[in-house]
């Protein structure tokens, strides 16, 4: 393994029409470790995952996996680039017309020549990590939303990637599942010596795992470094957003005019809406 | 004054760009089905594509026979009212089996299967897409042009054509049920009129020619609304509603224009 860099961002831009997602954003995520990329909901943390996989393209700047620059390789070079990833996307993203043991093979059916049983014992080997090996028969449909997100972190793991992007895993799990999918996450990477990314608002569970942080907010990094550097950093960006409080310099409101004009001034001249 | 001309410049202006989008939209298509259906099937693209033929093809072939068998009847029913004034009724079995091969099987296959297999295919695919499917099999490395939309192209070019066959036969047999068992047509007269009128090449050879055609552009158009669309559950709808103007539309214009080349001297 040798030590550069898996993931190097650099001066990304991006934006959506008129709106500015990303105005320069650098990073480098290193190899072996858990990198978190947290900030408040709207920044485009989500947008950055579907950057790093090819999916959106930059309006400048570059992201280069293992010194290949995603967006400048084929359609089938990408596809390639993609075997070694694997992703976890917010909403599962499980194939309905697949049940939950299909869905685990899936990546094992298409990409390898495995025999069947030596596949059904890799699914159930994958489907026993995150607890749900006797859901295998039920389909999609039939599983709550954390329990499809752990169906799909079975599915992203099944090919053994080098690299797994993590959209908001902690987002909608109970307690004890929450607990459990934060030591596999952790585990995960040890063990099978994955680069991980972490995307996610959720501060205590991403602070225990992650070895790197970088904080963005209005399409920048605005902080980054280890977990307890982040959490002495006196930037008041950074402090309210690492101790959840609402007064500071991110706005908990949409901008919009003030209560009072809206309530009072605009029902006097007549206006509904 | 010069308001009014800013006006209508940017009446003009919005014309323009409605053009260039409505040119952009199909070159993003054209691109589409170039990458989608051209390659050649895995082992694995067999079983999915005749999954899909079962699914585009097989259940819709209720509609399209049931269909098939009214389009006969009637005209049957109003060929003999006509025919019987010129004392020609003879030339009933003629005039369905001609009517029907080279115009109402293909066209009317085609609007049937625009609305029970195109509108489904879009809101398939529109699903997929809505909740990440297509996008997380991207992820995985498989390319969901090559796994999801050719062999769902490949199905509907197949399976249209073979319904349009379908349609065809039932109607003829619909009308030799109206016009020979009803009102009485010598049976002799309603089938060798047919057989000596009927051109292999020219009627059914067309006729297929036609229904090969509306297969291509009916299924691409369903499966490009369907990968195309904004995914929310108001762009599934919209797209959905897309597919069947655009392609009924699609098969009444180029029926007009297959009509005058192949049988109208062109």
């Amino acid at each position: 393994m040798t030590d550069a860099p898996f993931i190097e961002i650099e001066d990304l831009y991006f934006s959506r029409g008129d709106h500015d997602i990303f105005r320069g954003i650098n990073m480098t995520i290193s190899r072996g470790q858990v990198t978190a990329i947290m900030g408040p909901s709207g920044t485009g943390k989500t947008t950055l995952l579907k950057l790093i996989g090819g999916q959106l393209t930059p309006d400048r700047g570059r992201v280069l996996i293992d010194g290949q620059d995603v967006h400048r390789l084929s359609r089938k070079a990408l596809f390639t680039l993609r075997k070694r990833m694997g992703m976890l996307f917010q909403s599962g993203a499980l194939f309905s017309d697949l049940d939950v043991f299909e869905n685990v093979a899936f990546p094992l059916r298409v990409h390898t020549d495995l025999p069947d049983p030596m596949i059904r014992d890799l699914v159930l080997l994958k489907l026993q990590a995150v607890g749900l090996r006797g859901a295998r028969h039920l389909s999609p449909a039939e599983l709550s939303g954390g329990m499809a997100r752990r169906v799909a972190l079975a599915r992203a793991v099944a090919l053994d990637p080098e690299l797994i992007l993590y959209d908001e895993p902690f987002v909608g799990q109970d307690p004890i599942s929450m607990g459990v999918l934060v030591q596999l996450i952790k585990r995960l990477n040890q063990a099978l010596s994955l680069t991980s990314v972490i995307v996610s608002h959720d501060i205590k569970e991403t602070l225990s795992i992650a070895d790197y942080l970088y904080l963005i907010a209005d399409g920048q990094v605005v902080a980054s470094g280890t977990p307890r550097t982040l959490d002495t950093n006196q930037d008041p960006r950074v402090s309210q957003f690492i101790h959840g409080e609402p007064d500071g310099p991110v706005p908990f409101h949409y901008p919009a005019e003030t209560l009072y004009r809206d309530i009072l001034g605009q029902a006097s001249a007549g206006k509904v809406r | 004054m010069q308001s009014n001309i800013k006006h209508a410049i940017s009446h003009v202006a919005r014309l323009g760009q409605k053009g260039c989008d409505a040119l952009e939209s199909l070159g993003r298509a054209g691109v589409f089905l170039a990458q989608s259906a051209v390659g050649v099937p895995s082992r694995e693209g067999w079983s999915l594509w005749l999954r899909q033929v079962h699914f585009v093809g097989v259940l819709s072939l209720a509609i399209v026979l049931v269909s098939g068998l009214f389009i006969g009847m009637v005209l049957a029913l109003q060929g003999y009212t006509i025919l019987v004034d010129f004392g020609a009724e003879q030339a009933l079995g003629q005039m369905v089996a001609l009517s029907l091969l080279r115009e109402l099987a293909p066209v009317v296959a085609a609007l049937l299967f625009a609305g029970r297999a195109g509108s489904a295919l879009t809101a398939e695919i529109g699903l997929m897409k809505a909740t990440e499917q297509l996008t997380s099999m991207e992820m995985i490395g498989v390319d969901p042009l090559r796994r999801v939309v050719a062999p769902r192209l490949w199905a509907g070019f197949v399976a249209l054509p073979i319904l349009t066959v379908g349609f065809s036969v039932v109607g003829i047999w619909g009308g030799y049920l109206v016009g020979v068992e009803w009102l009485g047509v010598f049976e002799g007269s309603y089938w060798s009129n047919m057989q000596a009128s009927v051109s292999f090449v020219d009627d059914i050879g067309n006729g297929i020619i036609k229904s090969l055609v509306f297969a291509v552009v009916v299924t691409w158009i369903a499966v490009f609304q369907g990968y195309d669309l904004v995914p929310t559950s108001e762009g599934i709808s919209r797209a959905t509603t897309r597919t069947v103007v655009y392609s009924s539309l699609a098969v009444l214009g180029l029926d007009f224009v297959l009509t005058a080349v192949m049988f109208g001297g062109l």
